[in-house]
């Protein structure tokens, strides 16, 4: 066992040369994307969610952890309202999508979802070509022209890596794919409105290492332009992608809480919570 | 197939270390420079230095933790990474050797002693020569090159055992110099140790390549005090 505790005067220095700009505590001045606020949610009459107040960092990945049921995709799932899609769930406090709640009266939920897309566990392509499958939501909002559809095709392809492997069959079956081209291809999908928040949910539990891998690097390389919040089961992974990391329980009601909120490196090597402790160090969960 | 997240996170910490390591270069040799001209200005301006490279060394330390903890390191990786808080140590103790030496210069100030500078200057710059190679090696994994570096330590040695007879003859013949003589005495010791602990980095470079933990070199000298024909 790796002992994690640092000393005391690492609090103090002044100097944090060698960790990567990116795993620094937050920053005053780093932007929230999204933010959720007094967040309760409800399945009927059960509560899923207790109290979540947590911030989403722009241009950073946010990992989501937690035991299984602490409702870590519940929560996920309000940040683009497909829990509206599931009879009898109520939803209250704030969700904010640069400060303007998702949830207001006269906000066009078809709209969210096009600003914060979503990739999930199992790769999910459309039955149709693999062009078809990335053109598929810009044709939805209404662009026609076949030279600008080209263009958003090969672009989402590229940010999805996935453009060299496929772009000599773009008019084969996306079914046709491995299964992690295929988790890359609904990537693109959903890069392709151009969105500016992308939730994963699991994007990786069903592939292979090297897959895993590939998705790994490609959202390093995606936070440049968007912001990812990401659940994940594997501990391990949320260490390797994420700048942030929110670790979730659920409390004596079986509602799910927020406990902790941080740096990745912090939570991973100092949490301050106990809770945290003993998850992040596979003593409880 | 190459994980850039985690390549790029150590290329960044090994030259973290080669910076660390210039840092204690420019102690070495400052400390030394400032003694023979017996100039407290720059003693001093070591050993308030020596704090920016115990505060590197811990920041180092600190990102060594937090990629261990993230990147969940094996194998190679992860023997860099333990070699790096071995190497990081030793350069942190290097560094209050240099400490030391400022120190003794600014104790010493203008009292009078017969100090073996030209001597000091070499030992230091072999020292520096040596850590330089060794950390060279130590970032490209080059098992082979360290291994050519501790033999150079004889070379200190020799000038370790000069002065040190040097500094025993001006205490014999003038007892009431021998604080002060035994002051430059550590000068010697410490100049001496830089060496030993550049052959300790050399040590993790190996382990690093083939993952065997071995004590390079006892000098000569002890050898045959240990040998029981002797």
């Amino acid at each position: 066992m790796i002992e994690t505790k640092m000393p005391e005067k690492l609090v103090i220095s002044p100097l944090t040369v060698g960790v990567a700009e990116d795993k620094k505590a937050p920053a005053e001045s780093t932007d929230i994307k999204m933010s959720t606020e007094h967040l309760d949610m409800y399945y009927g009459k059960f509560r899923a969610l207790a109290d979540i107040n947590l911030s989403i960092p722009a241009h950073r990945i946010t990992a989501i952890i937690g035991p299984s049921g602490c409702g870590k995709s519940t929560l996920l799932r309000t940040f683009n309202r497909m829990n509206d899609l599931v009879p009898n769930t109520r939803v209250e406090g704030r969700v904010c999508l640069d400060g303007q709640d998702i949830y207001a009266p006269n906000v066009d939920v078809v709209d969210v979802r096009r600003q914060v897309g979503m990739v999930f566990q199992r790769p999910n392509p459309f039955p149709m070509s693999i062009y078809d499958n990335v053109a598929f939501g810009p044709r939805l909002y209404g662009v026609r022209r076949r030279a600008v559809l080209d263009e958003i095709v090969e672009r989402s392809l590229r940010q999805a890596a996935l453009w060299e492997e496929v772009k000599d069959k773009l008019n084969q079956s996306g079914m046709a794919l491995s299964g992690g081209q295929q988790q890359r291809l609904c990537i693109a999908r959903a890069l392709a409105v151009e969105p500016q928040v992308i939730l994963m949910d699991e994007p990786a539990s069903a592939l292979d290492p090297i897959s895993t891998l590939k998705i790994e690097e490609l959202m390093q390389s995606l936070k440049m332009d968007y912001t990812i919040v990401i659940v994940t089961h594997n501990m391990q992974q949320a260490a390797r992608v994420s700048d942030f990391t929110a670790f979730m329980m659920i409390d004596e009601n079986r509602a799910g809480t927020l406990v902790e909120f941080g740096p990745t490196a912090q939570i991973f090597t100092k949490p301050k919570n106990r809770q945290t402790e003993d998850y992040v160090t596979g003593r409880f969960g | 197939m190459p994980r850039e997240t985690f390549d790029r996170e150590l290329r960044r910490l090994q030259d973290e270390v080669l910076l660390l390591g210039s840092l204690v270069e420019q102690a070495a040799l400052d400390a030394v420079d400032g003694l023979r001209r017996r100039d407290v200005q720059t003693a001093r301006r070591v050993y308030l230095g020596d704090q920016v490279i115990n505060d590197k060394r811990f920041a180092i330390e600190n990102a060594v933790l937090v990629l261990i903890a993230t990147q969940q390191p094996m194998a190679h990786d992860l023997r860099t990474l333990a070699a790096i808080l071995e190497v990081i140590t030793e350069l942190e103790r290097m560094g209050d050797y240099c400490k030391g030496i400022a120190l003794i210069t600014i104790r010493l100030g203008n009292q009078e002693i017969d100090i073996p500078g030209r001597d000091f200057t070499r030992m230091a710059e072999l020292g520096v020569d040596m850590l330089h190679r060794a950390l060279s090696a130590f970032v490209n994994d080059d098992a082979e090159a360290a291994r050519k570096i501790p033999p150079d330590d004889d070379l200190i040695d020799e000038l370790y055992k000069k002065t040190t007879r040097h500094l025993i003859d001006v205490m014999v013949a003038n007892k009431d110099i021998i604080d002060r003589a035994n002051l430059v005495m550590w000068v010697c010791h410490n100049l001496e140790r830089f060496g030993d602990r550049v052959t300790n980095i050399c040590e993790r470079t190996i382990f690093i390549a083939t993952g065997e933990l071995l004590e390079l070199e006892t000098s000569d000298d002890e050898i045959k005090l240990l040998s029981p024909e002797e």
